[in-house]
């Protein structure tokens, strides 16, 4: 690959490597980290990522709000976490250093791009003097490299415009860390020619720039050893590097294909929830029909009308959105059709924290609507698992006529992880029965169909619709006669019809799988009870706690309405019980009210996930107390 | 369709009780729809009637037809879900002028610019009824009500102005005092291939009588109603006396045929594609006091949304074949752990 003399360079092995990539804004970070996963995805190690970037699109530039991260752990081993401390810190100009730096671990490695070391940048990121200099980073191994200036050099010839062979300068520190932890270059190389198959100068300068940072490594003379990250240990079989947002679009078309039932996906865009409206309206030739709608409200709207036409009915949003949807949700509660409300969760209140991620919106999908409405809540808790996520949501949709709240969150969403990939005829039959013919005689012995006579064992509602002869009906959000389904304000009826709808929901418990529970399962000292996205950081620290020889469970809950039916004999089982959440409390308090027992809560909303250590020193506090 | 079953008013009439005030206007309407449907060449289940909140909004639960009563407002969105999923059912929106204009305003917009292919059917009351009788957004100025005890100080909204400005390919008007006009009208909906919006004068006798007796009462029906008639100058009056002209600032005027002439008289051209002569025609009258044009506005055939949503489906499908899920989970790079 180059024509410069290989140094004999030694290489150590790591076990797990944890890289965190920051730039500004418009320097392609994202990319960067994401194209370092992909090649360490392929060479087959397990990962997990946590891309962190700011809600404005181009922030002040060289400014510490303009600062885009991208945090990886790679390992030989089965991980769940993006990693606590990072181990290497790529800071691309001074605003990236001082943001990042708490965040690297004590003796950690810095690799900067000098040039962006200059007076104006310095003084944008509020230093008083370069840090690369005045001794501040002595407890640490910096690595000054002149980024910009290689990258325009090795660019000059290629007759790109001056501009864009420095924005090139992202390849270069891809190439660098590339061959400092001997990651293969041909993924990249395959993938910058065909993405930018259209822009040749581009493509030969961010070749270009991926070479030179590689040739560097090798010629600088600045580094002792290459490190190197074997492939982990995995389950056989094929594997593709998914995020949370792909993962739970592909369960959804999976969950179509499975009832045999078309798409209709309703949306309007939001962070983080709008790469599942574009993966969607890229899968046409499934049958998939998205409509941007004009607001949330429409979207969910939208849905509902496609449901009521026999189709399964989707939206798509955070939490705002979930907000303009109540009524609706409470309107498909009282239609009792089929309807899926995906609400990847971000920091709240209001516009709150668009880009970081949080889960406080249980409440909000447990009660977030008026009058007794209860709504089925599934929640995703890896990357991957959104997909099987989505498909469970679908089928409880679709089995028991009800709209179904599906959480996921910015974490997941964004983050990303190696999926062993189901075998497709292992996946779940959803098919659906609908109406075709009279379910109920009169007495003076005419054939009708009544809408709301129900199933016995699913006490799920006939789906009769348009255009099937002989069912034509009305249905709407008045309260109703059981059966014939006529408007019907008579108290002893609505009382019965709120209790029918909550034991509607709550007889779901019957057909969900039990509690996941791992660990200590028979002598736990402690539970550790968790629901979400928190589950890799607590996987995490169970282990930790765990290899200290402490007797730990973890249970991770994955319906949050109705609870598995184990869950009270699980967290009364074990003398305490700690929930964290990225919320206030939320899941504690509905566990103890449930349950009656004295969880105690861990709360974190701070828009980054918890981390292993967090976590596993708080267990170690619990356990100590 | 030639294999439509004959029917009658009555096939279309549900058993359920009509629970409208005495006399209000919306009896009538849901008459002219009843008779007009055994003449639509249609099936009853594959006609659905989709409504918002209102009195109106019952309009469905009196149809034996598929039917939901939604929420208030939101009648354009589900039905637009409904149209796109299954475009070859014949979807009706019903709502009035509080459901429609105010607090679903946006979705009425957004279903004519996207021209869905809806029947839509606004009764403009000019006065909320289910509510008792607050102003609406259709209220004359200085209206008082229980909200506005001091007179309203809002501007109306126009309907058909609205509905032109909002890109509506097909727009029309009628009022509940005349069944055949009503079946006209509905009937032209019903065949425009796209979102066809007709507003209804309809009389609230509780809340707010007589709003539109000025021009609808059968007295004063031929001085005070203007029936657009395509391809024929605009005139009216007891004796065809009156006329309708765009005079050099380009508004639509009242003018006696007399003192122009007939060829100076505009003729009305519901296929044109520029919309501001239909929409000269809207600013005729300020109100139901003013000689007030009813008929069909406007009627310009454009692409339909539902048809080209399912032309992008065939031709993905044509493209990439039908969707194969094992292809989708492989689709981006993988690597085999053995």
């Amino acid at each position: 690959m180059t024509d410069t003399v290989p140094r004999t360079v030694g290489t150590q092995e790591l076990n797990r490597l944890v890289v965190r990539f920051a730039g500004d804004s418009g320097d392609g970070m994202q990319l960067t980290g994401d194209r370092f996963t992909s090649a360490s995805a392929l060479f087959g190690n397990d990962l997990a990522t946590l891309p962190e970037f700011p809600a404005e699109i181009r922030a002040p530039q060289g400014t510490l709000a303009g600062v885009s991260a991208f945090q990886v752990q790679v390992s030989d081993h089965d991980i769940t976490t993006p990693g606590d401390a990072p181990n290497v810190l790529v800071a691309m100009n001074p605003a990236a250093l001082r943001k990042e730096l708490v965040h690297l671990e004590f003796g950690g490695t810095i690799i900067v791009n000098q040039d962006a070391f200059i007076e104006r940048n310095l003084t944008k990121a509020g230093y008083d003097s370069d840090p690369l200099d005045d001794g501040s980073l002595d407890n640490y191994t910096l690595f000054k490299v002149p980024m910009t200036t290689i990258t325009k050099e090795v660019c000059k010839d290629l007759g790109v415009k001056p501009r864009d062979a420095e924005r090139s300068k992202n390849f270069f520190a891809l190439g660098l860390l590339s061959w400092l932890y001997n990651r293969p270059a041909q993924p990249t190389l395959d993938w910058i020619s065909a993405k930018f198959k259209r822009q040749q100068l581009i493509a030969d300068a961010n070749t270009a720039a991926l070479k030179a940072g590689m040739a560097f490594g090798e010629t600088a003379e600045l580094f002792d050893f290459t490190y190197e990250v074997k492939p982990a240990v995995l389950e056989p079989g094929t594997y593709t590097n998914v995020n949370g947002n792909t993962a739970l679009s592909w369960g959804l078309v999976a969950a179509s294909q499975q009832a045999k039932v078309p798409l209709f996906l309703g949306s309007y865009p939001i962070t983080p929830a709008s790469d599942i409206l574009h993966e969607l309206s890229q899968r046409k030739n499934f049958g998939v029909r998205t409509l941007q709608a004009e607001d949330e409200i429409a979207a969910v709207c939208a849905a509902l009308g496609a449901s009521f036409g026999g189709h399964l009915g989707i939206t798509t949003t955070s939490g705002p959105g979930i907000a303009l949807k109540g009524e609706t949700i409470g309107l498909a509660v009282s239609l009792e059709l089929p309807l899926l409300v995906i609400n990847i969760q971000r920091g709240g209140p209001s516009t709150g924290l668009p880009t970081k991620t949080e889960s406080a919106d249980l409440m909000q999908a447990m009660y977030g609507r008026h009058g007794e409405s209860p709504v089925p809540i599934v929640a995703a808790y890896s990357p991957s698992q959104c997909f099987f996520a989505a498909i469970e949501a679908a089928r409880i949709a679709l089995k028991y006529r009800t709209p179904v709240i599906l959480l996921s969150d910015g974490y997941l969403a964004n983050g990303s992880e190696p999926w062993l990939l189901p075998d497709v005829s292992t996946l779940p039959d959803l098919t659906v029965e609908f109406a075709t013919g009279p379910n109920h005689t009169e007495e003076d012995g005419t054939e009708v169909f009544w809408p709301y006579l129900r199933d016995p064992e699913t006490k799920a509602r006939p789906w009769a619709v348009p255009g099937t002869p002989g069912l034509t009906h009305r249905i709407g959000g008045i309260e109703k006669e059981d059966g014939s389904g006529n408007i019907n304000y008579e108290p002893d009826n609505h009382g019965y019809m709120v209790k029918l709808r909550e034991e509607r929901v709550a007889h779901i418990a019957n057909d969900i799988p039990p509690t996941m529970l791992e660990g200590d399962i028979d002598d736990a000292d402690l539970l550790v009870l968790g629901w979400g996205s928190t589950w890799g950081a607590i996987t995490s620290a169970v282990m930790r706690a765990r290899e200290e020889g402490r007797k730990v469970a973890h249970a991770h809950v994955t319906h949050l309405n109705p609870l598995p039916k184990d869950l009270g004999d699980i967290v009364r089982r074990y003398p305490k019980v700690l929930v964290p959440e990225m919320n206030l409390g939320q899941f504690c308090r509905i566990i103890r009210a449930e349950f009656l027992v004295d969880a105690q809560s861990v709360a974190k909303v701070e828009g980054v996930p918890f981390t292993a250590a967090e976590l596993h020193s708080h267990i170690n506090g619990v356990l100590d107390d | 369709m030639t294999d439509v079953p004959t029917t009658t008013k009555a096939d279309w009439t549900s058993d359920q009780e009509v629970r409208w005030c005495p006399g209000c206007g919306d009896y009538s309407i849901l008459t002219a729809v009843q008779m007009l449907m055994p003449d639509l060449d249609v099936r009853r289940e594959d006609t659905v009637f989709i409504s918002g909140i209102g009195c109106a909004a019952r309009f469905p639960y009196y149809m034996n037809t598929y039917g939901m009563h939604g929420i208030h407002g939101r009648a354009p969105a589900l039905a637009t879900g409904l149209a796109m999923a299954r475009p070859e059912l014949h979807v009706w929106v019903v709502g009035g002028d509080g459901d429609m204009l105010s607090i679903g305003g946006n979705h009425l917009l957004h279903s004519l610019r996207r021209n869905v292919n809806l029947n839509i059917l606004l009764f403009n009351n000019q006065i909320y009824g289910l509510t008792k009788g607050q102003y609406s957004p259709t209220s004359e100025i200085g209206k008082v009500t229980k909200s506005t005890p001091a007179g309203s100080i809002d501007e109306p909204f126009n309907p058909i102005s609205v509905a032109l400005g909002a890109e509506a390919s097909f727009v029309a008007r009628t009022h509940d005092m005349d069944r055949q006009h009503m079946m006209d009208m509905f009937r032209r909906a019903h065949d425009f291939p796209g979102a066809a919006f007709v507003e209804v004068f309809q009389n609230c006798n509780v809340f707010n009588d007589g709003a539109f007796g000025a021009i609808t009462k059968k007295d004063k029906r031929a001085s005070m109603l203007i029936h657009l008639e395509h391809g024929k100058p605009i005139r009216f009056g007891e004796n065809n006396e009156r006329g309708v002209v765009i005079n050099p600032q380009g508004s639509a005027e009242v003018v006696d045929v007399a003192d122009v002439g007939e060829s100076a008289l505009l003729v009305h051209d519901e296929t044109r594609q520029d919309p501001s002569l239909a929409f000269a025609l809207s600013r005729l009258s300020a109100g139901p006091f003013e000689p007030t044009p009813i008929g069909v506005y406007r009627a310009v055939e454009r692409s339909e949304y539902a048809t080209e949503a399912s032309k992008q489906l065939a031709m993905a499908q044509e493209q990439s074949g039908p969707g194969d899920l094992e292809a989708l989970l492989h689709s981006r790079p993988t690597w085999e752990v053995s």
